[in-house]
């Protein structure tokens, strides 16, 4: 019965683990562990003490291992379904596709758009995600993807800015190029304990023309982001394709976390698949007043953010827009389907300066 | 599944790995901690699955001030005294003055003992209020309990608190089920506790599943107030209004062995051993675990040249009036024992009574124009 007691309280709670873990579920797994040690209950912890808002749904638990989307599967899988619109792990397989030539139309009316950006993120195989992982587990992730980006050459030649390590120079430096991030503040975070042993083992990487960037051992092993201004949304891809080339790390004996199921494993089920957000800051003042918006940004799978990202509002007509879906989609799906989005939307903005109506495209097809 | 299989993983990697880089850092556990320590203490994990690492963490995540020294380490149950005494015992001979540990403590919980407090002057002195905490045996600690075992020290508690009568009859307001009219009171009487929001504590996992199984209980008459499941498992306060310590420190010592007899009847008594005394999460509160104290008016006195010096000398500290690490407002002052471990509760609200009475003598000389250097005290 000791399960009984220790059943979190989660009444007033409202994210993913909250809504499919049950009485039944817990006792299951309550008492198994992660080859590494990690529990149920540490993966849950950030959904028990984050109930979250009636508005967001969180998805309230992290991995701590590529092993807990295994052990913990009775509670990750329905978890990972809700969040990812109906995509069953057990049922179904996620594609993989990182050839970035399939891409077309990739280049946006740069009256409109005034940047263009795609991250994801990767996780070392055999390493402990960034909930559990031990100083020296996080210092082997900076020893290995540090090691594998000094092989970057051409364009990507670039170099590493370790956490403790800068100079007050290079820290100023690397803040007003919008580079630097911080010791996450986010309880969502922290609950997980992803802020531990802080700033040690953490760092950003760079290329030289900063089109090409690496955060270290922040919410994930390694965050990546390809970016530049302007609409050139297919040299984004590109960029970001040629970059990610497991072939650096594997070259010295590592691989990515990845499996037909769940695509790249990252630290948050919400990341899972693709973990890519590819986006736009696009100027859309007539469209973004029409009342017609979101149902528009919904068909075409896309979402819409403030340019200061997430859960900040747009400024002067500027959104950042970007895929929704993470998981049972490709790479280069999800790229064209921001990129053929966007156009829609900016041929919407084209059509209402000059007074003449829109449509409502029809939803794109989803796999639910 | 053994509780420590995630330290077990950690031991194939090597200390050099794995030690923390403490370079930035001022706290004891950072001046206390070598590798040689770490080496040794690493493999190891209490009964109940504590490890070194989860000691530390707070006071890695935490470096510290340059002029304010905090502890850097907790414990996560009773046994952590002694499995990780290598490090601990330093810890606690630099926090508590060079305590040994081969050195007794004393417990005297005898009101009867204590000589005067019960006529510190009201004109000056404002309120009095002795806290301590208490630990339950057979429980894990704050930073590493379980939803269960919460629990189980919120109904003991409950069971226990509602038992108690006279002065002591009571209620017990849960943080997760009261009235929205409740809350007001107990904020406007400030007894309601938050959740925790200093790194301290909460990279210590104290602020775990809240507000579960958190709550506070307080006797009828507002002068005596039990906190349960917050920085440790019990915090019991004594307080009222006025300069009669020795009436608070009597309903303190009284109230608590009325609580701790009914514990121990249902075989949870509280932690303590016969040389640290109470035991309690953090070790700067081990010993006695007793701050004793009043808010007091000290304008002149304590812009004097020599307030600190007679501060150090009667074995006392000063704080604001809203606590720790704050800004004292309108002279008043909270003045309390500085000790803890080394010394009984008797001898510690003693030095507080004789030191606030002392002071406030100097104090209206300081008013008259006349000079405080006949005065200035031994070191106690």
């Amino acid at each position: 019965m000791r399960y009984h007691a220790e059943y979190p309280d989660l009444r007033k709670h409202n994210n993913c683990m909250a809504s499919n873990l049950t009485p039944a579920i817990y006792a299951k797994l309550c008492d198994k562990a992660t080859p590494n040690g990690y529990t149920l209950d540490q993966a849950i912890q950030t959904g028990v003490d984050n109930p979250g808002h009636p508005f967001i749904k969180t998805v309230g638990m992290v991995a701590g291992d590529e092993e807990s989307y295994e052990v913990f599967g009775d509670l990750i899988n329905p978890v990972i379904k809700e969040r990812h619109n109906g995509y069953d792990p057990l049922n179904m397989k996620h594609p993989t596709d990182l050839d970035s030539s399939k891409i077309h139309s990739g280049l946006f009316d740069e009256r409109y758009v005034l940047s263009s950006r795609v991250r994801t993120g990767r996780s070392i195989r055999g390493l402990s995600l960034p909930p559990a992982c031990s100083r020296a587990e996080r210092r082997e992730v900076e020893r290995v993807v540090v090691d594998a980006l000094a092989g970057l050459k051409g364009d990507l030649t670039g170099r590493y800015y370790s956490l403790t390590q800068m100079t007050e120079k290079e820290q100023q430096q690397l803040i007003d190029d919008h580079f630097l991030f911080d010791k996450p503040v986010s309880p969502l975070l922290t609950c997980a304990g992803m802020a531990r042993d802080w700033p040690d083992g953490r760092g950003i990487w760079h290329n030289n023309e900063k089109t090409f960037l690496i955060w270290v051992n922040e919410e994930d092993h390694t965050r990546v982001i390809s970016m530049e201004k302007g609409g050139n949304m297919k040299r984004v891809f590109d960029r970001f394709c040629k970059g990610l080339k497991e072939r650096l790390i594997q070259e010295r004996g590592w691989e990515f976390m990845w499996n037909e199921r769940l695509g790249y494993i990252l630290t948050c089920p919400s990341n899972l698949g693709t973990g890519l957000r590819a986006g736009v800051h696009v100027k859309l003042p007539l469209l973004s007043k029409d009342p017609r918006f979101s149902k528009i940004l919904d068909n075409l799978r896309l979402q819409k953010r403030g340019t200061g990202g997430v859960d900040t509002a747009a400024v002067g007509g500027v959104f950042d827009i970007s895929n929704l879906d993470r998981l049972g989609h490709s790479e280069v799906q999800l790229v064209q389907t921001v990129i053929d989005g966007v156009n829609y939307l900016i041929e919407c903005e084209k059509k209402l300066e000059k007074g003449q109506d829109i449509k409502v495209p029809p939803p794109i097809k989803q796999f639910k | 599944m053994t509780k420590n299989c995630h330290n077990d993983y950690k031991m194939k990697f090597t200390t050099d790995e794995e030690f923390p880089d403490l370079s930035q850092h001022n706290n004891h556990m950072a001046k206390a901690l070598t590798k040689e320590i770490y080496e040794k203490l690493r493999g190891k994990s209490t009964p109940s699955g504590f490890t070194l690492d989860d000691v530390i963490q707070t006071g890695v995540d935490n470096p510290g001030h340059p002029f304010i020294m905090t502890v850097g380490c907790v414990v996560g149950d009773g046994e952590c005294y002694e499995v990780f005494k290598d490090l601990l015992d330093i810890v606690i001979c630099d926090r508590h003055s060079g305590y040994k540990p081969t050195d007794k403590h004393r417990t005297d919980l005898n009101y009867e003992n204590l000589k005067g407090g019960d006529d510190l002057d009201p004109n000056y002195v404002l309120s009095s209020r002795v806290r301590t905490g208490r630990s339950i045996k057979g429980f894990t600690l704050p930073p590493h309990n379980s939803r269960g075992e919460r629990r189980a020290i919120e109904k003991l508690s409950i069971e226990a608190l509602a038992s108690l009568e006279g002065e002591f009859k009571g209620k017990y307001y849960p943080l997760d089920g009261m009235t929205d009219a409740e809350q007001e009171q107990l904020i406007a009487d400030h007894f309601l506790f938050d959740k925790p929001v200093s790194p301290l504590l909460t990279c210590a996992g104290m602020a775990r599943d809240w507000p579960d199984a958190r709550g506070i209980w307080h006797n009828e008459n507002k002068t005596f107030l039990v906190w349960v499941n917050e920085e440790d498992h019990l915090r019991v306060i004594s307080m009222q209004k006025g300069g009669n310590m020795k009436e608070v420190f009597r309903r303190f010592c009284v109230g608590l062995q009325k609580i701790e007899a009914i514990f121990m009847k249902h075989d949870h008594g509280f932690m303590w051993n016969e040389h640290l005394g109470y035991l309690l999460t953090c070790p700067s509160n081990l010993g006695t675990g007793l701050r004793g104290g009043v808010h007091v008016k000290l304008p002149k006195l304590s812009t004097h040249a020599k307030f600190e010096e007679i501060l150090t000398r009667l074995r006392l500290q000063k704080r604001g009036t809203g606590g720790v690490d704050t800004a004292s407002v309108g002279g008043v002052f909270d003045i309390s024992n500085a000790d803890r471990l080394g010394s009984s509760e008797v001898e510690q609200v003693q030095l507080v009574v004789d030191g606030v009475k002392l002071m406030v003598e100097m104090e209206k000389k300081l008013e008259k124009g006349e000079s405080i250097d006949g005065m200035i005290p031994a070191q106690k």
